[in-house]
């Protein structure tokens, strides 16, 4: 292996193991303020004992996300300090804001954690929320750095050096608010859905526990509405890219040739050497339709790009035709749960869709991940788009195979630890 | 005073966004640091009070201790942002024992929360206490290996080698040396003294607890003055740099006095059972140990090639950080302090209210 190929190996990892702990970290917060916040109007126990079971997977959860993400602002140096070196100056101001925002989520998790008995319940709400809110205002300002590196604004180059910089440009970058919107329904809806399906597929068997039942329905209430927005924050995402980075548009798609009135392949895999793609479904005009709203209009090709530019096509074009796949079945089975819940106003005696719920449990996860794929691989061989190439901005050190096995050793044991924590703690309330 | 109207003039906005670095370096150093303390205190726990030695640790740090650790991030930010050459020379250098830290930081967090909330059963609990303490013990050592190694001279040195030298002289000797090494163990001492001062104060009406604990910070106060004998000896081959600034600086010898009243006081105050006292005392002379090595870089940043002016970022960078930073404070400070506030001193009397 590579150094090269080791360090993006290292980063990939770093990143999917905290994208998780993450947007479990940004969700999980909204889904406890809610169950407290139920408590206190209703005086319903049931609702504390929710509360306090949230707050504590939260902590659990928050703690590996919080130490994985210290892990990685160390390790944009470790691995790519000719990045770092590049880009600091402009990426670093929503970096900072970041850490503010991170503090205060810290610091208020504390609050809410241990301060139960000691603070007015007001007060204690309050954390909870300033906790939910920080929590959402980092992912902004993070997605804003990545943003910046799909869509590099607010710097301008000459002779292969810098030749001005403008931070504020920067970070409201073309692709800043597609990418954030994205992420945070992203979180909200992976952890919504995960957290009802578990709560569903108990339900099946003991369909009268009003713990579970109370569970479902606050997790569904922050699930459904975000993965029903999804497919559309995802369509503002995609024409966002076929304009700015057609090479990973063409990627994803798995175009080769650039076309008027070019298909939706759905499915397939692209075959470089013949430079098509097999297997797909081809809906006529789909993805001119889609990527710039007009049947006719022209999408560029991979063959309109030097070969060197490609990024490595299967990971993308699966990765995307997988997150799409598990989007839209989270989006009709969110859709399903409030059309039964409006017609019905109980979703508890409904089987098939409680199965239903059970089954898309990890799908928002596996989305996530293959989204993260997707924007990732699809923007190579750059990492900072059409500026700086992955190639050029890796340390120099040898042997970066060996921290990338420690790493992967050291996340594996972790996820395996917290899995099986999770669980028990689930067990518990059975 | 030639030399410090001299020193006043130089100074400009990349000199204040490094103090502002130091400053959350400090911050750090004293509430990260004292976490690190407690985790040795854990390992080291001992004799009749043993369990709630361990308790008393824990609840002093179960509220605080995420955004203790909130202020390394920051000071990595900053140095990135503002100074992306030093933190590029750091991190090529200083790959090996940087990830060494990071295993560490992840570690003992993951298994300081897995012991709080994961299985009750004894056993487990103990056996992520150890996972903890010991994370906790080999971490600030790397962390002072870091410093050491940057003060010395020779990251410099090497990176200016890159290619030229074989991989050990590059990636491994610059810190696996007397010198950085012997740092190390000075900064684990001075954690080490700082949690025992603190936890004194944490223990509160529990007279045989607070004992337990100012023996402990009384026995520390020996080990910090032994490294630190043994680093300034080392120093005067490793880091003639640091010794010309710390030993001969033009204000240095003020600086020094400060740091040996606040020492003494410190230990006077533990002495005397003047435990607030103390914790100031302490935490004063911590401040200033860090602040003495600072200003004997000044004006470098891995000296003694990177300069602060060197390394610093575009102006406009340097502007926006600090208003970014100004506006950070002003949520961040009422913030911390309510934080505080709400679990200052009542550790030893607070029943776990959050199962």
């Amino acid at each position: 292996m590579s150094d090269l190929l080791a360090a993006r190996t290292q980063m990939a990892l770093s990143l999917g193991f905290h994208i998780v702990f993450a947007e479990i970290g940004i969700a999980m917060p909204l889904l406890m303020v809610l169950a407290e916040w139920r408590w206190r109007r209703t005086g319903d126990e049931v609702f504390l004992r929710l509360a306090k079971r949230w707050a504590k997977g939260s902590a659990i959860l928050f703690a590996v996300g919080a130490v994985s993400g210290t892990v990685l602002s160390f390790e944009l140096g470790l691995l790519w300090p000719h990045f770092m070196q590049f880009a600091g100056p402009i990426i670093g101001l929503p970096f900072s804001l970041e850490g503010f925002a991170f503090f205060t989520e810290a610091i208020f998790l504390g609050v809410y954690l241990y301060g139960w008995n000691r603070i007015s319940p007001r007060a204690h709400l309050t954390a909870g929320l300033l906790v939910a809110m920080s929590g959402a205002a980092s992912a902004i300002f993070v997605v804003m750095v990545n943003a910046w590196m799909n869509t590099p604004t607010g710097v301008t180059m000459s002779g292969g050096q810098i030749a001005s910089i403008d931070p504020i440009a920067g970070m409201l970058n073309p692709s800043s608010f597609q990418q954030s919107l994205h992420m945070l329904l992203a979180a909200y809806a992976a952890t919504g859905l995960a957290v009802a399906g578990i709560h569903a597929a108990i339900l099946l068997r003991k369909p009268d526990s009003r713990f579970h039942r109370r569970a479902l329905t606050l997790a569904l209430m922050m699930g459904t509405p975000a993965a029903i927005l999804q497919p559309i924050s995802g369509d503002v995402s995609a024409r966002t890219v076929a304009i700015w980075q057609p090479t990973k548009l063409a990627a994803l798609e798995g175009q080769f040739a650039t076309e008027r009135g070019a298909p939706l392949r759905i499915g397939g895999w692209p075959d470089v050497d013949a430079q098509r793609t097999r297997f797909a479904l081809e809906v006529p005009r789909g993805l001119s339709l889609l990527a710039f709203h007009d049947i006719d209009a022209e999408v560029k090709g991979l063959a309109a790009f030097p070969r060197e530019n490609w990024p490595p096509l299967p990971p993308v074009h699966v990765g995307f035709q997988l997150m799409v796949g598990l989007g839209t079945a989270m989006a009709l089975v969110s859709l399903w749960a409030a059309v039964v819940m409006a017609r019905t106003g109980d979703v508890m005696r409904h089987r098939w869709l409680l199965r239903a719920l059970a089954i898309v449990t990890p799908f928002g996860f596996i989305a996530t991940e293959a989204g993260w794929t997707v924007t990732e691989v699809g923007r190579q061989p750059w990492v900072v788009q059409g500026i700086l190439r992955t190639a050029d901005a890796v340390t120099p050190m040898p042997g970066l195979i060996v921290p990338m096995l420690a790493f992967a050793a050291l996340y594996i044991g972790l996820s395996a630890i917290v899995v099986r924590l999770i669980m028990t703690m689930v067990r518990e309330t059975m | 005073m030639s030399s410090a109207s001299a020193f006043f003039s130089s100074i400009g906005l990349p000199e204040i966004i490094a103090g502002i670095m130091v400053l959350a370096l400090n911050a750090y150093v004293l509430m990260g640091g004292a976490d690190y303390g407690g985790g040795l205190w854990d390992l080291l726990a001992s004799g009749p009070r043993r369990d709630a030695q361990r308790d008393l640790i824990a609840k002093s740090i179960a509220p605080i201790w995420e955004a203790n650790h909130v202020w390394l991030i920051v000071v990595v930010v900053l140095m990135f942002t503002a100074f992306p050459l030093a933190f590029s020379t750091l991190a090529i250098v200083l790959h090996i024992p940087i990830t060494l830290m990071l295993i560490g930081i992840v570690l003992r967090g993951s298994a300081f929360v897995f012991r709080s909330y994961g299985s009750s059963e004894r056993r487990t609990r103990r056996r992520w206490g150890v996972a903890f303490a010991s994370a906790s013990t080999v971490t600030p050592i790397v962390l002072g290996v870091i410093i050491g190694s940057v003060a010395s001279g020779d990251v410099a040195t090497a990176s200016g080698r890159i290619g030229a030298a074989r991989f050990t002289e590059i990636f491994v000797s610059p810190w696996l040396a007397p010198f950085p090494i012997a740092v190390g163990l000075f900064a684990l001492a001075l954690f080490a003294f700082l949690a025992a001062v603190y936890l004194t104060v944490e223990a509160g009406d529990d007279a045989a607890l607070r004992d337990d604990f100012r023996a402990r910070a009384l026995a520390a106060a020996l080990a910090v003055a032994f490294f630190a004998a043994v680093a300034l000896f080392l120093s005067r081959r490793a880091a003639p740099r640091v010794i010309e600034g710390v030993v001969g600086g033009s204000w240095a010898w003020l600086l020094h006095l400060c740091t040996a009243i606040s020492a003494v006081t410190a230990i006077l105050a533990l002495w005397g059972r003047n435990f607030r006292l103390a914790r100031l005392a302490a935490a004063a002379q911590i401040t200033l140990i860090l602040w003495g090595w600072a200003v004997s870089q000044y004006p470098f940043i891995v000296p003694m090639t990177v300069s602060i002016r060197q390394a610093s970022a575009p102006s406009v960078t340097l502007t926006l950080l600090l208003i970014g930073l100004g506006g950070g404070a002003l949520v961040l400070i009422p913030s911390l302090r309510y934080l505080l506030r709400t679990f200052a001193g009542r550790a030893a009397e607070a029943k776990e209210s959050s199962s």
